[in-house]
């Protein structure tokens, strides 16, 4: 036969695994949602990655330059639609911002109130889901046991559970009703010791720790670079937090409020001894750290609606009456990004002086977030992907609008 | 540094390549010759003071009225603004930085407009210029990859240009 070799022992020199082309998704459940990832392996290391989006794209943007912004604000539930209250109001300052809109006090501490509710329900699912794509089960349940009391009391606010359109230009639709702060109270008090059950169940889990220390490191540099923005940001310990930093329309609201940007600095986290310690494989920027940066925001956001019930209660002024639905906007351009759960999210509003705007661009969080995933993967084995992209926290509704 | 003193410092270095300026806008921006951007891009970053370190977003508006009567009413000319937002985290400021560009480089509409891509600047633009050739129909030179990145790849037509006619068929799909 021509094709046999003249030594057959070449062939014990030279095994090789031939390249493969793996297809991850669109369905997989480890993906947050219809992302697909073609992977390039040899073997067991992956050699390229290319997430294919688009799976959800409905072209909201289009959609926008054919509505008031009032009637867009359901779309925005739809973008990120386990954050919907901070995609609203995202949305709502921007209109607010063009209009130059003034709001009582009252109006902006029932908005940061129901906002870092949003996002210690959005936390929550990220830690569930990170939990499930890393093949454990019961975190996922602990949390959405935590999670489906914010979204009853969000029911009780305005009688959805997923999709609210609330917060609207303006201020909200409605007042809290009566008796809501209490249960809000109650749910707190019952909520703050549960964190420890999943500093338990995940963060000093020892094998949770083996497949996301040291994982997927992002230095700060990168995350810059690719625009990574939100708990991505500063889980590579970059001290940016648009509640701080943002501009001031965003940043008025949470004047007088005491709370923490949640990064590392100077190796270490800001101190409480109820936090579990970083473990020593843990390098800055990798996927555990992403992962941990979440759950003391989930503190911080605890510590926020309490001092925001407190003010709510007592400030003066009305809840903040919504703009009227076709109400004319002036012409002229506003840009303006808030700090979602996962992210910068930015909306741009271009008007020519009617009621429906000329132009309505939505700049996604985790679409920037999730084009770091290409570079991150190069290298890494197969089953660090999941780990990798689930660090990311990534919501396909918000990265496919 | 504020955004006055980040265009003077420009104004000084690039004199008549920076277009136009407003800076009474809600959001301050400049308005600059597509031909330097790149320049202009790297300066903005590198600078020391001045920093933009982030691309947060690029946009591009397309000034088209499709109404005849409302059209002949209007001080503009048809045309594509391609706006970038660039932030600074080292410095907590932001600048806008737009240009002008014409709908289609050649008259029979199969040409998509050029502008250089700055991806080379910040990594990020590579998927914001692959969304904005995908959805707006602006081709960017020097791109490493550019395809549609949202709609499918045999889609047809430029979804947020203000002529866009959604087709009446996808595969045996009907529209509309």
């Amino acid at each position: 036969m021509s094709s046999q070799l003249d030594d057959q022992r070449i062939i014990e020199f030279d095994v090789r695994t031939d390249e493969m082309l793996v297809n991850m998704g669109p369905q997989h459940p480890s993906t947050h949602g219809v992302l697909r990832l073609v992977l390039r392996t040899d073997g067991e290391i992956i050699s390229q990655v290319e997430p294919q989006i688009g799976y959800l794209h409905r072209c909201a943007e289009k959609i926008g330059e054919n509505l008031t912004p009032r009637q867009w604000i359901p779309y925005t539930d739809r973008m990120d639609y386990l954050a919907g209250m901070n995609m609203n109001l995202g949305w709502a300052l921007t209109v607010e911002k063009l209009m130059e809109h003034e709001l009582s006090d009252k109006a902006k501490h029932l908005r940061v109130l129901i906002a870092e509710l949003g996002r210690i329900a959005s936390h929550l699912v990220g830690m569930g889901a990170y939990g499930l794509d890393l093949g454990t089960f019961s975190p996922f349940l602990y949390a959405f046991r935590e999670r489906e009391k914010i979204l009853d009391l969000f029911e009780d606010v305005c009688g959805a559970r997923l999709t609210y359109s609330y917060l609207t230009p303006g201020g909200a639709t409605a007042d809290l009703p009566p008796g809501w702060l209490e249960r809000c109270q109650e749910f707190l008090d019952q909520f703050e010791p549960v964190i420890q059950e999943y500093h338990a169940l995940l963060t000093t889990n020892a094998i949770f720790i083996k497949r996301t220390a040291g994982i997927g490191v992002m230095s700060a540099e990168m995350a810059i670079d690719y625009g990574c923005t939100g708990p991505v940001l500063r889980g590579s310990g970059v001290n940016h937090d648009l509640r701080f930093h943002g501009e001031e329309i965003y940043t008025e609201m949470y004047d007088g409020y005491i709370f923490d940007v949640v990064c590392e600095k100077d190796g270490s986290y800001p101190v409480d001894e109820t936090y579990p310690p970083v473990p020593e494989d843990a390098v800055l920027g990798d996927c555990w750290h992403r992962f941990y940066v979440r759950m003391l925001e989930v503190v911080q956001s605890i510590k926020l609606v309490r001092q925001a019930m407190e003010r709510y209660s007592s400030a003066s002024g009305d809840w903040g009456i919504p703009i009227k639905l076709s109400q004319r906007l002036p012409a002229g351009e506003a840009y303006l990004e808030t700090e979602a759960p996962r992210g910068q999210m930015g909306f741009y509003l271009v008007s020519d002086g009617t009621a429906i705007p000329w132009r309505v661009r939505a700049r996604s969080s985790c679409f920037c977030n999730l084009s770091v995933t290409a570079p991150l993967c190069q290298g890494c084995l197969l089953a660090d992907v999941p780990a990798i992209v689930g660090s990311l926290d990534v919501v396909m509704g918000e990265i496919d609008r | 540094m504020n955004e006055k003193s980040i265009v003077e410092q420009l104004e000084a270095q690039f004199g008549d390549q920076i277009v136009a300026v407003e800076l009474d806008a809600i959001d301050q921006w400049i308005e600059i010759q597509p031909a330097s951007l790149i320049e202009i891009c790297q300066y903005l970053r590198d600078t020391d003071g001045i920093q933009l370190e982030m691309l947060n977003c690029i946009t591009v508006v397309d000034y088209l009225q499709t109404d005849p009567k409302k059209a002949a009413k209007l001080d503009w000319e048809p045309h594509l603004e391609v706006v970038y937002h660039l932030s600074s985290i080292s410095h907590k400021h932001s600048l806008v930085v737009k240009l002008k560009l014409d709908r289609w480089q050649d008259e029979d509409q199969q040409l998509l407009p050029d502008v250089p891509s700055v991806s080379q600047i910040w990594s990020t633009a590579d998927w914001h210029e692959r969304e904005v050739f995908d959805l707006s129909g602006v081709n960017f030179t020097g791109h490493p990859a550019l395809k549609r990145i949202l709609c499918p790849e045999d889609w047809v037509g430029y979804p947020l240009r203000k002529d866009y006619q959604m087709p009446q068929e996808y595969h045996g799909i009907r529209g509309r």
